[in-house]
């Protein structure tokens, strides 16, 4: 296998995890960061801080609360192993949990001050005019919050092709099935396969210029308000 | 003086001592981890000034990071061949290399499995789902494993199942969580994790599991490198390494 061959199939892997990743954290970060931005309840900067927790904390950390908790034998992982037989470790599902859970506040907070950016004034003067919360948030609210949100969305993506540690940790190393560009890298260099590695940090940089020239486009965008 | 200005004297002074001249880098193999934890405290207590500094990783990982320049002193593998790519690319010095240890490669199944393992081709079964060992690019314990199933024939089978670790510790990690229904490290790992693994079988290997060390080229403590690789081979370190399983060389 050739050094192109060989970066090629990490590289779909890493956009399809990424992908997937940036998917869920779209229904999580959109919902989250409206409940932060619109809903008034004790405790509301501490789920901040908690959901904003996997930014700050260390991948290894990150990594063990996933395995404790999605591991076959962890609390939840198994429940889902005995209930239904899935096992998340080893899989690039569970790349894509690690990946999600690593982004979302990356999507959470550019949600939550995109919602509380819009003015208030327009949503009332929709509903004076008759439309229903549901279409007040998807006709008003979501419109004028998505530019925002979009950025938060190209920024997770980006951290999500870029998540090494706690993937490591979750998903193992198996290649074709769970094994990431940012992993290949790491296990190149280990191996002394400078080769190799020069192609894969070529590729893994070089996509991650064309998503952040993406994000900051939008970006730009949304800063003059 | 100003506060801050304490704050920095303090501050650079901390980062100097870090830089201590007595300092003994020691890269070795991760199945050594115990064995040398152990050693550590019985050297400094025979070397006083100095300070044994350990980093452990699979041995292809520790080879990449002293061609690269990292400041070790010993180089310990825990196989033959990375050992003579290090002299190839003459990053040992001359006449310092030594076999010190000798070690077995087993099976091992977490200490709940029902499965029977009692040859390698009970590897075929559906039952085992996944196995773990380390890569063999870059882990000899991971190479031992994937040349004893070449040998029985049975790599085409196993690779499937196949889950890779960066180092045979990770592999033994993976069979104590239950993660994978099997996986091959040394005897010596397995008696680590005693109440979360068992070991089902001796794996027989072609080349016998021999650890060599030697002192790295232009390392920055030339005459503890020395001192360290006299007390490995001595009664003393050698009584350790065989409390913790390793045979004679």
């Amino acid at each position: 296998m050739n050094a192109a061959q060989s970066a090629w199939i990490p590289l779909a892997l890493s956009l399809k995890v990424a992908g997937w990743a940036t998917l869920i954290d779209l229904v999580l970060g959109v919902g989250l960061g409206l409940l932060l931005a619109r809903g008034r309840f004790p405790g509301r900067e501490l789920l901040d801080a908690v959901l904003t927790l996997p930014m700050v904390l260390p991948p290894t950390v990150l990594g063990y609360y996933l395995l404790v908790l999605i591991g076959k034998r962890g609390w939840f992982g198994a429940w889902l192993y005995e209930q239904l037989g899935i096992q998340l470790i080893f899989t690039w599902q569970g790349a894509v949990i690690a990946a999600s859970v690593v982004s979302l506040p990356l999507v959470l907070k550019a949600a939550r001050a995109a919602f509380e950016g819009v003015d208030p004034q327009l949503e009332n003067a929709g509903r004076v005019l008759g439309l229903s919360e549901a279409a007040v948030f998807f006709r008003v609210t979501l419109p004028l919050a998505w530019r925002g949100i979009l950025a938060g969305l190209l920024l997770s993506f980006a951290r999500s092709l870029g998540e090494f540690g706690a993937t490591l940790m979750v998903a193992g190393s198996i290649p074709g099935r769970t094994q990431t560009l940012s992993v290949a890298v790491y296990e190149a260099v280990q191996a002394g396969q400078d080769g190799v590695a020069n192609v894969l940090v070529l590729v893994t940089s070089l996509t991650c210029i064309v998503v952040l020239l993406l994000a900051g486009r939008l970006l730009r965008g949304t800063a003059v308000r | 003086m100003r506060p801050a200005a304490r704050l920095l004297i303090a501050a650079v002074s901390v980062l100097a001592a870090t830089a201590h001249a007595a300092d003994l880098t020691v890269s070795a193999a991760a199945s050594l981890t115990n064995a040398f934890k152990e050693l550590a405290p019985a050297f400094e207590a025979r070397n006083p000034g100095i300070q044994l500094l350990l980093n452990f990783a699979a041995s292809d990982a520790l080879l990449a990071q002293i061609a690269k320049g990292a400041p070790a002193d010993v180089f310990a593998s825990a196989d033959q061949e990375t050992m003579d790519r290090a002299q190839a690319q003459q990053l040992i010095a001359a006449g310092s290399r030594r076999n010190f240890a000798n070690n077995a490669l087993v099976l091992i199944a977490p200490a709940d499995s029902r499965l029977v393992l009692a040859a390698l081709s009970d590897l075929k079964q559906p039952g085992v789902r996944r196995i773990a060992l380390g890569q063999p690019s870059g882990v000899p314990a991971g190479r031992y494993a994937k040349g004893a199933l070449e040998a029985a024939r049975l790599w085409g089978d196993v690779e499937p199942k196949a889950v890779y670790a960066q180092n045979v510790r990770q592999a033994l990690d993976y069979v104590a969580r239950g993660e994978t229904e099997a996986g091959f490290v040394y005897a010596t790992d397995a008696a680590v994790q005693k109440d979360k693994v068992k070991v089902a079988l001796a794996v027989p290997t072609g080349t016998p599991i021999s650890y060599p060390l030697g002192i790295v080229a232009g390392g920055p403590n030339p005459a503890a490198a020395k001192a360290f690789v006299d007390f490995v081979l001595s009664p003393a370190g050698q009584a350790v390494l065989a409390r913790h399983g390793f045979q004679q060389p």
